[in-house]
């Protein structure tokens, strides 16, 4: 029983490690660029101590405000209309055969699979050749495009699970099929609707790719006014303006993540 | 009738509520995707050529292909070295909420790509902190800031989450049962992994590979940021055809090039992962 | 339900603990009754908690060579948990498992001479029928020509000829089941474990199983251990059931003594219909029921002792009122094929009758009960005990 249990727990200690060394393989950079944010010195290079000044000046930057302002607002009416298109589609593909599903759900891949690359210069060449102005509505259509499937990867499962019985069973009850939609089925795939427009949301947020082939000239995103901003340097402002977004989401995470947690009761049965 | 009149409008709403998304998948996803063909197989004058497709097989283009399919082989190799005791760890871990993995992979996302990318220059750079660190423990300096193995190791970093999910996905859909029943018709743990978990876990591996592998080979931005201007990918030849050359007839046929392996990775996924067991969410 | 289950017994090869059956048994199954057979598993002093839970607390139990014993009670009573720790998936937290007289409490499942059937069977989907069943014999390194061998005829016993190449996905619930029967027999453990390997089927095809079970055992001659929560599955196929409640064994005992005699009320309630009644034991063989005085044969209780009293609704006679030792009128009445279910009102309890007579709602009858067929229960003692008794 010892030595067996002695291993087992350098396993574990050793799996503990190693999550841990992954882990701060992927937050390093974050930390980093949290640091850089406080850092009073303008370069990267060096760490001249603690300073809010980069907070402070972030407001008076009219550029990355207009730059923020531009990322927030495409984000949230892209995902907000993959949602309504791609909960609809999910309906109405639920309903379908085999084969037709299985097409659309094809095509509906195609740009999660597709290099954004070439998703970005495919949606430039339709905009160029029809003659679309770039600008703020390019950018828009283009992320709706790729956020739809996020959309769709989300509720489909829910969806499917949805008992066919019980949207009868309310329309049996009297209710029109439109309520018997809202009242039952809606609630049902709720969930799935959320973290799809969650996922949209995200997705839209921390583009760059298909943004930089489909924006015009004038309208900057976060992202593109940083990728202009590479060979001079980033504005430390930038730095700011990062943390404050990745804080203000991580709070709201743990903040949801707490709140079920404790009204759940733990199931007493065998394991 | 009555029953009739109600599958008709069955239908009819069925057909209502897809057609929007079908009317946007064809304008935005279908006819773009011809649009890149169409500039790829012509020339300036309209006039059909594979010119634009061949054009891959000059030294510098093909040298630009060739260093891109082995930094993102290695990237995604890594990626799965990686991922793979990770995923079985987290698995094991029995975090009661699945979301709770997900969403710390996600989490580094809210952070903007660009500038964690950058992080690593920071990070990497001569003077940075991992070799601050590697000074104070007396090690040898390390330095690989604007050389391939940097740009390495920016698509692990990106990617990874994305070889993590599936796995973590498919490992987590295996009925303890059937581990159980392994071991109980005396396979020892090494055998169960190899016969039974593994196996089991083939639609993941491919998913996450194809998640991984697509998107090193085709970007322009890692190499960009973490490989000075020197290295040259055939993400950044594409994307200098359009943005400075502007030659989108050379850059859609190269395009069409890298289309090719990205549709070989979709059959593969297609085939080993049918009913979609190894999705990342 | 439980009604017709008395013609229809297993034979008793084995009782643990003294029994006092002299009733008529039947021989249906295997030709032997010899009385003691060879201990081939000890469970000594078990515990274990999850969480802090305690399911199982101090459990012994001795399993016999070559016998059917069903583990039975409701949900969470702890009978997964004994069946996980005989097939090594969990460890006790105290107490010994001795097989065939070897300490194998922390012995791997690989190590163990036991194979499972698990619930949901548990096949390897990206395996073929013949790979599933060939798995163990595999591992262990037989010639090709042995797991041929042993893959055709594992195929026979579960009457699925032909289905080598077939994939698991593409078989019935039922098929399935018996391939993971086969797959766990090819193995020739001494002891089959077996966790409720019916409950995903429908009642039918259940039905049809049991006697595949029950075949399967005679022609292998090897021990089965099955655990379910379905009373009927365990009388219909055990030769000695124990039943189980919330980490305590209650009874062990053949089907018959189990049915007849359940040793306290959580038994009598569990397994089929019952009357159970608060009653008091005015001296042996004799006992007083809601007022009335009832003839029984046990002794030993003591005398104006608060005893319970079972009586099975197949047991209770309807007569005429002034033929009746009490008195009561019908209130309910159910026609349910091979009898009519009554309740009748008399003394302030209703008593729940089976009976091939049929007396309208509102008849005034009279209450009897044969001697025999009255079975008294001692009342449990510490609140404990009670507890483990009446929470299913």
């Amino acid at each position: 029983m010892n030595p067996g249990k002695k291993r087992r727990t350098i396993k574990t200690t050793a799996q503990k490690i190693y999550i841990g060394l992954i882990f701060l393989f992927l937050y390093a950079p974050i930390l980093t660029l949290i640091m850089l944010s406080f850092n009073a010195s303008r370069t990267r290079a060096k760490w001249d101590g603690f300073s809010l000044k980069w907070y402070a000046a972030l407001f008076d930057n009219r550029e990355i405000m207009q730059a923020l302002w531009n990322t927030l607002l495409i984000a949230f009416v892209s995902s907000l209309a993959a949602v309504i298109i791609g909960t609809a589609a999910c309906i109405a593909v639920n309903r379908m055969g085999r084969k037709k599903r299985a097409v659309i759900m094809g095509i509906t891949n195609i740009p999660m699979l597709d290099a954004d690359i070439v998703t970005g210069i495919s949606l430039m060449l339709l905009f160029i050749s029809f003659g679309f102005k770039f600008g703020l509505g390019t950018i828009l259509l283009s992320h709706i495009t790729f956020c739809i499937p996020y959309v769709m990867l989300c509720v489909m499962p829910r969806i499917r699970q949805v008992d066919a019985s019980v949207y009868e069973a309310a329309m049996d009850l009297g209710a029109s099929p439109l309520l018997a939609f809202f009242k039952v089925v809606f609630p049902d795939i709720l969930p799935g609707v959320l973290s799809g427009y969650l996922m949209a949301f995200t997705m839209s947020l921390d583009d760059f790719i298909i943004t930089h082939f489909t924006k015009g000239a004038g309208v900057d995103t976060l992202s593109t006014k940083i990728y202009t901003e590479v060979k001079k340097g980033i504005k430390p402002e930038m730095y700011a303006l990062s943390t404050i977004i990745f804080v203000t989401v991580l709070l709201l995470l743990l903040l949801v993540n707490r709140t079920p947690k404790q009204r759940t009761p733990r199931s007493a049965g065998q394991p | 009738m009555k029953d009739n009149h109600q599958l008709k409008t069955n239908k009819l709403t069925g057909q209502l509520l897809s057609a929007p998304y079908l009317l946007w998948a064809v304008i935005f996803i279908l006819v773009p995707l011809g649009m890149v063909f169409y500039y790829g197989l012509t020339d300036k004058t309209g006039a059909f050529t594979v010119d634009n497709v061949v054009a891959i097989m000059s030294a510098e283009h093909a040298k630009a292909l060739w260093l891109s399919i082995g930094l993102s082989l290695v990237s995604t190799l890594i990626c799965f070295l990686l991922a793979y005791p990770l995923a079985m760890i987290l698995a094991n871990m029995n975090v009661n909420q699945h979301s709770f993995v997900v969403l710390i992979f996600i989490l580094p996302m809210w952070m903007n790509f660009l500038l964690r990318t950058l992080a690593w220059q920071t990070l990497l750079e001569k003077t940075g902190v991992i070799n601050n660190i590697l000074q104070f423990f007396h090690l040898p300096a390390l330095n690989i800031i604007n050389t391939p193995a940097a740009i390495i190791l920016g698509m692990v970093y990106n990617f990874l989450p994305f070889m993590v999910l599936p796995i973590y996905n498919s490992l987590v859909k295996i009925d303890p049962n059937v581990v159980n029943a392994a071991r109980d018709l005396g396979a020892n743990g090494i055998q169960t992994f190899f016969k039974i978990i593994f196996p089991l876990t083939i639609p993941g591996v491919i998913s996450g590979i194809t998640m991984v592998f697509v998107p090193a080979l085709t970007t322009f931005v890692i190499s960009k940021l973490l490989g000075g201007s020197k290295i040259l990918l055939i993400g950044n030849v594409i994307e200098e055809e359009f943005t400075q050359a502007g030659n989108w007839h050379l850059g859609s046929g190269l395009s069409i090039v890298l289309m090719i392996f990205i549709i070989f990775n979709m059959i593969i996924s297609a085939i080993f992962d049918k009913n979609g067991e190894g999705s990342m969410l | 339900m439980g009604q017709h289950t008395t013609e229809f017994l297993t034979p008793r090869v084995f009782c643990s603990h003294e029994d006092t059956t002299t009733k008529k048994i039947d021989m249906i199954h295997t030709p032997e009754v010899t009385a003691m057979k060879k201990e081939l598993i000890n469970l000594i002093d078990i515990s274990k908690s999850f969480d802090g839970e305690s399911v199982l607390d101090e459990l012994n139990l001795s399993i016999h060579e070559n016998e059917f014993l069903t583990l039975l009670g409701p949900s969470g009573c702890g009978k997964t948990t004994t069946l996980r720790i005989l097939g090594g998936f969990v460890t006790p937290d105290k107490g010994r498992v001795v097989f065939d007289g070897q300490d194998i409490t922390s012995l791997p499942p690989n190590k163990r001479q036991l194979n499972t059937v698990f619930q949901k069977y548990a096949l390897f989907t990206h395996m073929n029928i013949a790979e599933n069943i060939a798995f163990g014999l595999k591992i262990k390194n037989k010639p090709q020509s042995y797991i041929n061998d042993k893959i055709r005829y594992a195929l026979k016993l579960v009457n699925l000829e032909g289905y080598e190449r077939r994939m698991p996905d593409s078989l019935s619930g039922g098929q399935q089941q018996r391939i993971a029967i086969a797959r766990a027999i090819v193995n020739e453990p001494k002891v089959l474990l077996l966790d409720e390997p019916l409950g995903a089927l429908d009642l039918k095809l259940r039905q049809d199983m049991q006697y595949e079970l029950i075949r399967l055992k005679n022609e292998l001659g090897i021990t089965f251990i099955y655990v379910t929560h379905d009373q009927e599955e365990a009388l219909t196929m055990s030769d000695t059931i124990v039943v189980m409640n919330q980490g305590y064994i209650q009874q062990i005992g053949t089907p018959e003594t189990i049915y007849n005699e359940p040793e306290n009320a959580f038994v009598a309630d569990f397994i089929g219909d019952s009357n159970i009644i608060d009653s008091v034991m005015i001296e042996d063989k004799l006992v007083s029921v809601l007022g009335a005085r009832f003839a029984c044969v046990d002794t030993g209780f003591g005398n104006n002792k608060p005893v319970d009293v079972v009586i099975r609704p197949e047991d209770v006679e309807l007569v005429k009122p002034e033929e009746g030792t009490i008195q009561g009128v019908v209130s309910h009445l159910i026609f349910k094929g091979v009898h009519y279910e009554m309740e009748v009102m008399a003394n302030g309890f209703e008593w729940l009758v089976h009976s091939t007579q049929m007396f309208p709602v509102g008849t005034k009858v009279g209450i009897r009960v044969n001697p025999f067929n009255i079975q008294i229960m001692n009342k449990p003692e510490s609140e404990d005990e009670e507890a483990a008794a009446i929470e299913g």
